[in-house]
C-alpha cells in the first residue's frame, strides 16, 4: 500500500507528496485500513484534477503540512485539498491532458478541387454574397410555390397543419403569441434565398434550380405584401431589397441584462413569507399518454381519453401476398423508400401526413385511401376507377407530375428502375 | 379498457409492493417468511442465457419504460422532431447513447464512414478535403460534456405544462466525446490568410437535407470545440451526426452539427435560418435576442418527479437531480422543499467537469408530508438560477428557447409528484 501511495504522489504532486506521506504516516496509526483505502481513493482524485492547477495545489500543501499533524484533521485537509484544486482549475479543463497541436502540418487531408468547393459552398449571406446569377418574379413564383412548396406551407404561404407558416404576423411579435414569419420576422432576405436553395422541399432538397429559387423567394415576399406580383428578383437588384424586421434583433446582452442580477449570494431561509400553487400542469393535460398497461413506469396523471385512438390494421389479404414476395427486394425498397418518407407512412401505425398513407395502395383504387384530400388530377383518376398496380406506379414513380399532371406531389421521381421495382414490393409487403 | 382504473391499480400495487420494501428497510418484522428467499426460484437453478445470446447487449425487458419519448403536437412531423431523453430513470451523469435525445431537421441519414468527407474551405490558407480515416490521424481528446437544445424547457415559459421530467428538462444529455481539437484542423489548413482572427467566424454545415448551417465566432471554434466521431466509447449512433459530429461545449445544441461536412472560415455569420428565424429570442417589446449561444446555469430535480413517484414509505428517501452550467464547472445546488422558503445545499456526485453535467443528492427523510420540491445550481461564476418570475421579468413571455428557470414539483401525501408553478 505504502509503494502505490508513493508511487501515485509523489512524482505527481510534488508538495501534495509531503502533506500526504505525513499523513499516510499518520494514518497507518490512527486509522482503519478501510479508511486509508478511502482516503486513498479520494487523494487519486484530487491527484487526478490536479493537473491544471499544481501550483496551487502545491501552495495549498505547504501551508497545511504543519495543520496536518493532527490524524483527526485528515479528512478535512483532502477536503480543503480537493476545494483548493477545483477553484483552481482553469475553466474548460479536463480530465485529461489535452492533445498536442501539431507544430508543423501534418500533411493529411488533400488539397481541395475547385470544383468540389463550388459543389458544397452554395451558402448566400447578407447582401446576397454567394448568390448565382438568376431571376424569377412573383407571379412565376407562385406557380413554382403551388407545385413544391404549398402541400406544406399553403397555396398562399399560410402554412398546413403544423408545418411553418410564411406570410403574414406583422406587428405581433410584442404579442402574447407573436407569429413569426418570414415577412414579420426574418430579417435578411439571403436566408430566404440560402435556406430555399438547400434544404426545400422537404424531401427533395437542392432540387430547385436558381431561376426558382428567386421565382419562390419573390413569391414569399409578394405573399407577405411586400411586393406587387411583377416584382421580378435577381443577383441584380437582391442586395437592395430591406426585410421589415431588419432592425429587430440586438446581440445577446445577458452578460448586462441578466448575469449582474443573479450573480449574487442566494437566500437560505425565510426567503417568502409563503408560497401558493398558481398553476398545475395537469390542467392543460398536454402531456403524452403512455401506450400499452405494461410499462413499468407510472405516468400519475396520464390522461384517459383517446384509448382506442390506434387500432392497428391487419388485413388477412395482406399476408397472402406478403408471402411471394423477395425478401431482399422489400429489405432494398425500405432504403429506398426512405424518399418517400418526408411524406408517406406505412405500417400498423400509418397515418396520412403531407401525402396519404401507403398501406395495400397496389390494388387499391386512385385517390381512395380514406381521409386524405387530394388533388383534381387524383379525384378524377377515382372516378374513373383507375386502379394502382406495378406498371401504374413505375410509370407514376419515374415521372410524377408528368404522369399525373397536377398532383401536388413534389418529388421529383426515381430515376433507375431497380429502385421503383424495389419501392414497390416494399409497398405490396404492407398489403395489396 | 377503462384508463383511469388501470393506472390506479398499477400504482396501487406499485405502492404496496414498496411498502413492503420500505417495512422491511426500517427493520420492521417480517409478515412471513419471504418465498423468494425460502423457494427455489427458477433462476437459481437453471442455467441463464449463453454468451453470444446478445452480441450487442440491450437493456434487460425490464427496463423497457427507459426510452427517449417526444410530444407528437409539437412538430409537424417526426421527421423534423425533437424527442426527449428519459432522465427521470437514470442517474449518474452519462447518457446512454441509445436513451439520448434526438434533434433532426430533414431525418436522420445514414452515411458511411467511406462516403464521409469534410471539406475546410473560405479564408484558408489550403482548402482541404479529410477522409474520415485522416481524422483518426489527428492527436485526439476525450472530453465530458451536456448538449442541451436550447428549446429545452422551452413549452414552460408560459405556465406548467407537461407533466414529466423527460419532457420538461430531457432534451439534453452528456457523453463523453472522442475527437480532434476544431483547431488543429484550422491550423491545418492555415489560417494566414483569414488575418486577424478577432473578428472572423467558422460556418459549419452538415451533410443532411437540413444541412443545418450555424455561424460559430472563431474564439470559440479555436476554443474548445471539437469535431467528435466517438461517444461514451463507441462510434456516435446515426441520430446523433454518425460519423462525425461538431461538439460546441455549453453551447445551444443547434450549434453541435450533425454528419458535419464542411467548415468554411469567413469574415462574418452567415445568418443562416437557423440562427435568425429561429434560436433567437423574442423579448416582451418584440424585439428579438440573436446570438444567445451559451446555456445558463441550470438544475433540476429528476427524482421524485411526475414520472418517478415516491413508492415508499415513511423514512429515508434520496432526491436526486441534475445539474450543468455553460459557463464552467456546479459549485453548489440547494434544494427546497416548500416551494423556495427554505433552502439546504444539496450532496453533489462526482465533480470537476466543466459544461457538464453534475449529479446531485440530499439524503434526506419523508413522512409524508406535502412538498413543493425545488433545486437551485450555482456555478463558477457565482451565477445563481433563477426563477421563472425572476426570468419573466427580464424577458417577458414570448421567448421559446433559454428557459433555465427553477422547476417546481409538488408531491402529495402518497408521493405522487407534478408540475407545477409557485407564487
Amino acid at each position: 500500500m505504502s509503494k502505490s501511495l508513493n508511487s501515485i504522489f509523489i512524482p505527481a504532486l510534488g508538495g501534495v507528496a509531503l502533506l500526504l506521506g505525513a499523513a499516510y504516516g499518520l494514518s497507518s496509526r490512527d486509522y482503519g485500513r478501510d479508511q486509508i483505502d478511502m482516503l486513498q481513493d479520494r487523494v487519486a482524485q484530487v491527484e487526478g484534477q490536479a493537473a491544471t492547477a499544481r501550483s496551487e495545489a502545491e501552495a495549498e500543501a505547504a501551508k497545511s503540512a504543519e495543520l496536518a499533524a493532527a490524524g483527526s484533521d485528515l479528512e478535512a485537509r483532502v477536503a480543503e485539498l480537493e476545494a483548493a484544486v477545483a477553484s483552481a482549475r482553469s475553466s474548460g479543463g479536463s480530465m485529461t491532458q489535452g492533445a498536442p497541436q501539431p507544430d508543423t502540418k501534418t500533411g493529411l487531408g488533400r488539397t481541395a478541387l475547385p470544383e468540389e468547393i463550388a459543389a458544397w459552398d452554395v451558402d448566400v449571406r447578407p447582401g446576397g454574397i454567394g448568390l448565382p446569377e438568376g431571376r424569377g418574379d412573383a407571379y412565376t413564383g407562385e406557380e413554382v410555390f403551388a407545385e413544391n412548396c404549398a402541400i406544406c406551407h399553403g397555396d398562399f404561404a399560410e402554412g398546413v397543419d403544423n408545418w411553418p407558416v410564411l406570410a403574414g404576423g406583422f406587428d405581433t411579435l410584442a404579442d402574447k403569441d407573436p407569429v413569426k414569419t418570414v415577412g414579420s420576422y426574418w430579417p435578411y432576405l439571403s436566408t430566404v434565398w440560402d435556406y430555399v436553395n438547400r434544404s426545400m422541399p422537404f424531401g427533395a432538397a437542392q432540387t430547385l434550380e436558381p431561376d426558382d429559387v428567386y421565382a419562390i423567394t419573390a413569391y414569399i415576399l409578394y405573399s407577405n405584401d411586400l411586393v406587387d406580383d411583377d416584382f421580378e428578383l435577381s443577383h441584380e437588384n437582391f442586395a437592395e431589397f430591406e426585410m421589415y424586421n431588419k432592425d429587430g434583433f440586438i446581440v445577446d446582452d445577458r452578460a448586462e441584462t441578466e448575469y449582474p442580477i443573479w450573480r449574487t449570494e442566494p437566500c437560505m431561509e425565510n426567503c417568502k413569507d409563503s408560497v401558493e400553487i398558481t398553476m398545475h400542469a395537469s390542467v392543460l393535460d398536454v402531456t403524452p399518454e403512455e401506450e400499452g398497461a405494461d410499462q413499468g413506469a407510472a405516468m400519475p396523471e396520464a390522461t384517459h381519453d383517446d384509448a382506442a385512438a390506434e387500432p392497428t390494421s391487419e388485413e388477412p389479404a395482406a399476408e397472402t401476398a406478403v408471402a411471394a414476395l423477395d425478401p431482399e427486394l422489400v429489405a432494398k425498397g425500405e432504403k429506398v423508400f426512405k424518399k418517400c418518407s418526408a411524406c408517406h407512412q406505412v405500417g400498423d401505425s400509418a397515418k396520412n401526413k403531407t401525402g396519404p398513407a401507403l398501406n395495400g395502395i397496389i390494388g387499391q383504387t386512385f385517390g381512395s385511401v380514406d381521409g386524405f384530400k387530394y388533388s383534381k388530377v387524383f379525384r378524377a383518376a377515382a372516378e374513373e376507377g383507375r386502379v394502382w398496380d406495378a406498371a401504374e406506379m413505375a410509370e407514376f414513380l419515374t415521372k410524377p407530375k408528368a404522369y399525373m399532371k397536377g398532383t401536388r406531389m413534389s418529388f421529383a421521381g426515381l430515376k433507375k428502375p431497380a429502385d421503383i421495382d424495389a419501392v414497390t414490393a416494399y409497398l405490396q409487403s404492407f398489403g395489396g | 379498457m377503462d384508463d383511469d382504473l388501470k393506472s390506479t391499480t398499477r400504482r396501487a400495487f406499485l405502492r404496496g409492493s414498496a411498502a413492503a420494501v420500505a417495512g422491511t428497510a426500517a427493520g420492521a418484522a417480517a409478515a412471513g417468511p419471504d418465498p423468494l428467499i425460502t423457494e427455489l426460484q427458477d433462476w437459481a437453478s437453471a442455467t441463464g442465457e449463453g454468451v453470444d445470446a446478445t452480441p450487442y447487449g440491450l437493456p434487460i425487458e425490464f427496463e423497457g419504460d427507459v426510452i427517449r419519448r417526444n410530444v407528437p403536437w409539437l412538430t409537424a412531423d417526426p421527421i423534423s422532431s425533437i424527442n426527449f431523453t428519459p432522465i427521470h430513470a437514470l442517474d449518474g451523469t452519462i447518457t446512454p447513447q441509445g436513451c439520448a435525445f434526438e434533434r433532426h431537421h430533414s431525418g436522420a441519414i445514414e452515411l458511411r464512414k467511406d462516403d464521409y468527407r469534410l471539406m475546410i474551405n473560405g479564408l484558408v490558407d489550403t482548402p482541404l478535403v479529410f477522409s474520415y480515416a485522416d481524422l483518426e490521424r489527428f492527436p485526439r481528446e476525450n472530453h465530458v460534456y451536456f448538449c442541451e437544445c436550447a428549446a429545452n424547457t422551452g413549452m414552460e415559459w408560459a405556465g406548467a405544462q407537461l407533466n414529466g421530467v423527460q419532457f420538461t428538462h430531457g432534451m439534453i444529455h452528456n457523453m463523453e466525446y472522442t475527437g480532434v481539437p476544431l483547431s488543429t484542423l484550422l491550423a491545418e489548413a492555415g489560417l494566414d490568410t483569414a488575418g486577424d482572427l478577432a473578428d472572423k467566424w467558422v460556418y459549419v454545415e452538415g451533410a443532411d437535407a437540413s444541412s443545418n448551417g450555424r455561424s460559430i465566432p472563431m474564439e470559440k471554434a479555436l476554443d474548445d470545440c471539437l469535431v467528435a466521431f466517438k461517444a461514451n466509447g463507441e462510434a456516435l449512433r446515426k441520430e446523433h451526426g454518425y460519423p462525425v459530429r461538431l461538439v460546441v461545449p455549453g453551447w445551444e445544441g443547434n450549434m453541435w452539427v450533425k454528419w458535419m461536412r464542411r467548415i468554411e472560415v469567413m469574415d462574418g455569420p452567415v445568418e443562416s435560418r437557423e440562427e435568425t428565424s429561429k434560436y433567437t429570442d423574442v423579448l416582451e417589446n418584440g424585439v428579438a435576442r440573436k446570438w444567445t449561444w451559451v446555456m445558463d446555469a441550470k438544475s433540476v430535480i429528476t427524482s421524485p418527479s411526475p414520472q418517478s413517484p415516491i413508492t415508499h414509505g415513511p423514512g429515508p428517501m434520496i432526491i436526486s437531480g441534475l445539474a450543468w452550467s455553460g459557463h464552467g464547472q456546479i459549485t453548489r445546488v440547494d434544494v427546497s422543499k416548500d416551494g423556495g422558503m427554505t433552502w439546504e445545499t444539496a450532496r453533489l456526485g462526482k465533480q470537476g467537469d466543466s459544461k457538464a453535467l453534475t449529479r446531485f443528492y440530499l439524503d434526506t427523510e419523508w413522512n409524508g408530508e406535502d412538498m413543493l420540491l425545488q433545486a437551485r445550481a450555482m456555478d463558477e461564476t457565482g451565477y445563481v438560477q433563477p426563477t421563472k418570475a425572476q426570468l419573466r421579468e427580464v424577458r417577458g413571455e414570448n421567448s421559446i428557447y433559454h428557459n433555465n428557470c427553477i422547476q417546481t414539483w409538488y408531491v402529495n401525501a402518497q408521493g405522487i409528484a407534478e408540475n407545477v408553478e409557485v407564487s
